[in-house]
């Protein structure tokens, strides 16, 4: 039972393979086998949002998922994102929103946000209350992470040409 | 916060799951997305020998109309159901309860038929099976069966489904024109827990409500119907009075346990609420 089993999987566009048992859980996998360590555990039962990674396109909890489960997936975490400037914006607006503290949870907040933001439109504030209902933060209040994401919502936008903004149904 | 070890086991088909159960004599459990499973795992409420992961099982995915029945894969992901047309249009009251269903992220990655088959009594998608009517396809060594919703919600965390055996799909009979529906629930957060929640399907024939199913969760040990608020307006016209009736007896229909946070009065009070506003609602709906 506490044999290791082979996975593979592609890590921020890189193909990794590793020997991990099967309780290993993703976050566990990412922070120690590949000391991807921007991906924060904090509860580890999938209240506290602050190991939010993307697989195959959809933000989960790495802390809910065995990394054998995640076996060719195609992963990626708040460094991959940093690295293709897919949230450049968002880093840019929590600094300067001060939409950070101790910054624990900042990554699974940049998560949720990217996930959010992927979506057409501008969402209101409740819209952005809601999606950040599972993302805990201890420090700010959650008022300047809305207003941060509120803005870069907009300034995205905006930098959309007209025509593509009207297919977006804004 | 760390699971016991276990095996791990990637069957591709349903029959092999079956016999990777059986081979485990009964020590294992099957995990989809594993959701609520994980965490029960990280507290060591659950210690089993060995995962079965059957989220890589073809048979078990897919949302397809089936004559008057909509077939609901068990793999569905709770974020599919709030996107999935056939859905929405024929299985309403999944697609009114899916936003109330945890958080974005864990909606990512849940299943439909994790969470049926889980019977949590504050979850959403058991209540609205049993709203709708509809049938749980299980599966086990012997073949599959059928069971219907009224017959498959035992008691706390309890199901119709032996160990071993795995929920399929879920068959949806989909609504028709006179049918009308509802569905809200008290939380204190969006995500959170229910205090109290209500899905209703009424069939209407005229301005006569012909069926209807109330079904509350949260309130009991499983998702509940209030059977005598249902036989107060069954025939009726829906009108002020006939709400008034069926909010009288509601209270008789329910039986809260003692919770530190909600205590019964409280839990008999919101579902009142809650079935006047949902009655109204439907009684606003164009027929």
């Amino acid at each position: 039972m506490n044999e290791l089993v082979d996975v593979s999987m592609t890590v921020n566009g890189s193909q990794v393979s590793r020997s991990i048992a099967p309780r290993d859980t993703l976050a566990d996998f990412l922070r120690q086998s590949l000391e991807l360590t921007g991906t924060h555990t904090g509860c580890e039962m999938g209240v506290c949002g602050a190991c939010l990674v993307v697989v195959d396109g959809r933000v989960v909890h790495s802390c809910l998922t065995f990394a054998v489960q995640a076996g060719g997936s195609v992963i990626e975490t708040v460094e991959g994102l940093t690295e293709r400037a897919a949230i450049a914006d968002l880093q840019e607006a929590f600094h300067q929103r001060n939409a950070l503290q101790c910054g624990f949870c900042t990554a699974g907040m940049l998560m949720t946000a990217y996930s959010l933001l992927s979506q057409p439109g501008i969402p209101t504030r409740t819209e952005i209350r809601d999606a950040l209902s599972g993302n805990y933060c201890r420090c700010t209040g959650y008022e300047a992470i809305v207003d941060a994401i509120e803005n870069v919502a907009r300034l995205r936008n905006a930098a959309l040409p007209d025509r593509t903004r009207e297919e977006a149904g804004a | 916060m760390k699971a016991r070890a276990f095996s791990y086991a990637r069957p591709s088909t349903v029959m092999e799951a079956l016999e990777a159960f059986a081979g485990c004599g009964g020590d294992a459990s099957y995990i989809a997305g594993g959701q609520s499973l994980v965490p029960a795992l990280a507290l060591r409420l659950q210690a089993p020998r060995s995962l079965i992961d059957i989220a890589h099982i073809a048979a078990l995915r897919g949302v397809a109309l089936q004559g008057d029945r909509l077939r609901i894969g068990a793999l569905t992901r709770h974020c599919e159901v709030l996107t999935d047309l056939l859905i929405a249009r024929h299985a309403p009251l999944f697609r009114a309860a899916a936003p109330h269903v945890a958080h974005p992220a864990i909606r990512n990655k849940g299943t439909i038929g994790g969470s049926v088959s889980l019977a949590d009594p504050a979850a959403e998608f058991p209540a609205m099976t049993l709203a709708m009517d509809a049938e749980l396809e299980i599966a086990g060594r012997d073949g599959t069966r059928r069971v219907p919703a009224d017959a498959f919600f035992i008691d706390l965390f309890q199901t119709a489904i032996e160990p071993g055996e795995l929920l399929v799909a879920i068959h949806v009979p989909v609504v028709r024109p006179g049918h009308r529906w509802a569905f809200h629930e008290f939380a204190r957060r969006r995500g959170d827990y229910a205090l109290v929640g209500c899905g209703i399907l009424a069939e209407f024939s005229g301005d006569r409500i012909e069926r209807i199913r109330i079904v509350f969760f949260s309130v009991g040990n499983t998702p509940l119907r209030a059977r005598q608020a249902e036989q107060s307006l069954i025939g009726k016209r829906l009108d002020a009075a006939a709400v008034a009736a069926a909010q009288t007896v509601v209270g008789d229909d329910l039986d809260p346990p003692e919770d530190e946070h909600v205590p019964p009065a409280m839990k008999r009070h919101l579902a009142r609420v809650l079935l006047g506003r949902l009655l109204g609602e439907i009684m606003r709906q164009e027929p």
